[in-house]
């Protein structure tokens, strides 16, 4: 029994239970403190579930989604972005964006139960949903469609991670293609369930939908960015020409997913302001209630300045990028609180110009909502942290990293294999050969 | 009828037709199909004129529901009150600050005759309901034979997506249901049994709110949806839900003779 523990440790790379107990206490604490945090969290969730969450959250009958959808959003936008981000190495084959994949797929099934744990202390009746979902599903609803693939792509996900472990790579492909797509269609849903709301027109429309698909890219590109370079900072260890030629496509891929967002972003603005019910939302964006958190941190925090310091990294100065991308992971936060609060700040009466519905619809989270959210967050950050010492930085073994009959490419940091009879420089010849 | 010359005759054949024979009959076979065929066209869009002429039946189309339940609420008869609150609150348990009703104001300046009105609102129980599409579970769904957008509370999730989709705000937790909780015209606590009224149009002191049964030429709501005289429109039309909920100003003369079932009514100055 035990002989078969340490067989499957040493195969999957894990350092197990021990690596906690090695750690410093510094990493215990802030172990400890995360582990708190969710512990708390919980609890606080729970008292709300038991209570009833609208006694203690302050969503009403008008401002119907708070703070947690948007904390569901950005913990789901951001495991389906690190899905996309790792597919590009280990589904579609690009050799630069390998390395991250194991630590990719960890965090996005990481993300996507954080994300799951919010909407727990969102949902009033959570353990009908289980039921309901399959014995009554309503096809033409986008909440049955993002759920329901959700739970596919959660399947997907752990496949496809127990197959990299087991460097099964033929079905750990297939699995992470279909986790891809699955999470796309999702992740669409999400913005659709939003985009097909009539009755709400800073949210209808084609544009959400779309949208949420690049931003997911971006988040993803962002919390790999951040996670790695922090895992860097826990083991330096991890960093090796492999992962710095990681590193720097993935920056690359971040600084052109944060242009692609700025303009959504702009273009967003620009036609908003001219269409009738959705230039008030943006007028509260720009100069309104809402302009801190649109000036400041969506755009200054969320895009403009991790793109001039991604850009100034040059992808290898890992502290900058490390400072760049925890920034941005704080803007995008704030980029779906965005979407999701301001999106109700009118009541549906308000075109009528009645007395009733003058005012705008004011919202503060509760001590609940921020506690609940923080139980999700607080977990996926516990979890990369156990993760790193568990799993050994995800890596195989420290010194295993270039297989046998292979040779990290001196020009560009790949793993290249030799064919038999050939010599480095003719296998990198072939390997980097135009085609 | 007999041709004894027919049989006789000798057969031409084919060959003697000319060109420009077959040519004139081709076209004159296309010229009767052109003429059939533009006709319908033609057919087709002086319908979709007629569909529009009178105002509130352009706005619903269609009745597929029988009873098709249905309000018409004269916006000028409404004093604010709130009797009808209370009495739907009382009929249906509903506990403030919760409501399945309520009246809005609306302020006017620079007018001669009022400078409030006072705006009933309810579920609209619309033909097209956004919130039946959205709910992931079909805890709400429109009623096969009334029309009427109700809840099958043990199937509700409490995600609230319905209470977005609504663009008519008629939706609320409610704690006792543990479920999403509406308007549903009190089909559970009058009419299933046997009431023709909902509560809040039983309470209305002034009868502003005018319920009945919109697929019966004979009915009053379907009378007053039906003339032209007044102008009928719902709120939001633009979100094109169809409403079952109609509004009028409701002060007019021709109104009162619908209401009073006098076919043609001149008054006395006449």
């Amino acid at each position: 029994m035990i002989a078969t523990k340490v067989d499957i440790a040493k195969r999957w790379g894990f350092h197990g239970v021990e690596a906690l107990k090695e750690a410093s206490p510094g990493y215990k604490m802030v172990m400890g403190f995360f582990a708190l945090l969710t512990i708390v969290g919980l609890a606080v969730g729970l008292h709300g579930f038991f209570v009833g969450y609208h006694h203690v959250y302050n969503v009403s009958r008008e401002m119907i989604w708070g703070m947690l959808i948007a904390a569901y959003v950005f913990c789901v936008v951001t495991s389906t972005g690190l899905c996309i981000v790792s597919s590009f190495g280990h589904v579609f084959g690009s050799e630069a964006f390998m390395p991250i994949a194991k630590r990719a797929v960890f965090l996005s099934i990481v993300f996507m139960l954080g994300g799951f744990l919010i909407i727990f202390f969102d949902i009033e009746n959570p353990f009908r949903m289980l039921y309901y979902n399959a014995a009554s599903p309503n096809l033409t609803s986008n909440l049955w469609w993002m759920g329901t693939l959700y739970g596919a792509y959660l399947v997907f996900m752990m496949i496809e991670y127990y197959c990299l472990l087991e460097q099964n790579h033929t079905v750990s492909r297939v699995m992470g293609f279909f986790g891809l797509v699955v999470g796309i269609a999702a992740h669409s849903n999400l913005g659709a369930i939003f985009g097909m709301l009539h009755g709400r027109p800073f949210w209808y429309g084609p544009y959400l939908p779309i949208y949420f698909i690049f931003s997911a890219a971006m988040s993803g590109g962002c919390a790999i960015l951040f996670f790695t370079t922090l895992a860097w900072k826990i083991n330096p260890q991890i960093m090796n020409q492999r992962m710095e030629r990681a590193m720097k496509a993935v920056c690359l891929l971040t600084i052109y997913f944060i242009a692609i967002i700025m303009f959504f972003t702009l273009w967003k603005i620009i036609t908003g302001s001219v269409a009738h019910g959705k230039s008030v939302v943006i007028a509260s964006l720009i100069s309104g209630d809402y302009a801190i958190n649109f000036w400041f941190f969506e755009v200054f925090l969320g895009m403009a300045l991790p793109m001039f310091l991604l850009i100034r990294s040059r992808g290898n100065n890992f502290n900058m990028i490390l400072w760049a991308t925890g920034l941005m992971m704080v803007g995008i936060f704030f980029m779906r609180y965005d979407i999701v609060i301001p999106g109700q700040m009118f009541s549906v009466y308000h075109s009528l110009g009645v007395e009733e519905a003058l005012q705008r619809i004011s919202y503060v989270p509760s001590f609940h909502e921020i506690m609940a959210s923080i139980a999700g967050l607080s977990l996926v950050v516990l979890a990369f942290l156990v993760g790193e010492k568990m799993l050994n930085g995800h890596q195989l073994e420290h010194h295993e990293i270039v297989p046998e009959g292979a040779y990290v490419c001196p020009g560009c940091g790949g793993i290249h294999y030799m064919k038999e009879g050939e010599t480095e420089e003719e296998a990198m010849k072939r390997h980097h050969q135009v085609w | 009828m007999k041709f004894p010359a027919i049989d006789t005759l000798k057969n031409e054949g084919t060959s003697s037709v000319t060109l420009r024979e077959r040519r004139n009959f081709l076209k004159m076979g296309l010229a009767v199909a052109g003429v059939y065929a533009g006709g319908k066209v033609l057919s087709l869009t002086s319908l979709v004129a007629t569909g529009h002429a009178s105002s509130g039946a352009a706005i619903v189309e269609e009745y597929p529901y029988n009873p098709h339940y249905s309000m018409v609420i004269r916006q000028a008869m409404c004093i604010d009150c709130e009797l009808c609150v209370g009495a739907c609150n009382e009929t249906n348990q509903v506990a403030p600050p919760n409501y399945r009703t309520r009246i809005l104001t609306k302020k006017y300046t620079g007018t001669l005759d009022k400078q409030t009105e006072f705006i009933p609102v309810l579920c609209n129980q619309c033909n097209n309901p956004p919130c039946v599409r959205g709910c992931p579970t079909k805890a709400t769904y429109k009623d096969p034979r009334t029309g009427i957008v109700m809840m099958e509370s043990k199937k509700c999730i409490g995600c609230k997506t319905c209470q977005l989709a609504c663009p008519y705000d008629a939706r609320y937790f409610s704690d006792a249901r543990r479920a999403i909780d509406k308007c549903d015209f009190c089909w559970e606590t009058r009419l299933s049994k046997g009431e023709e009224l909902t509560a809040c149009a039983a309470a209305c002191p002034t009868g502003a709110r005018t319920f009945g049964n919109l697929s019966d030429p004979d009915n009053v709501v379907y009378r007053l949806v039906h003339q032209i005289e007044e102008k009928v429109w719902v709120i939001r039309p633009e979100d094109d839900t169809k409403p079952n909920v109609f509004y009028m100003k409701g002060n007019m003369r021709s109104v009162d003779n619908i209401l009073k079932g006098k076919s043609l009514d001149f008054g006395e100055t006449f």
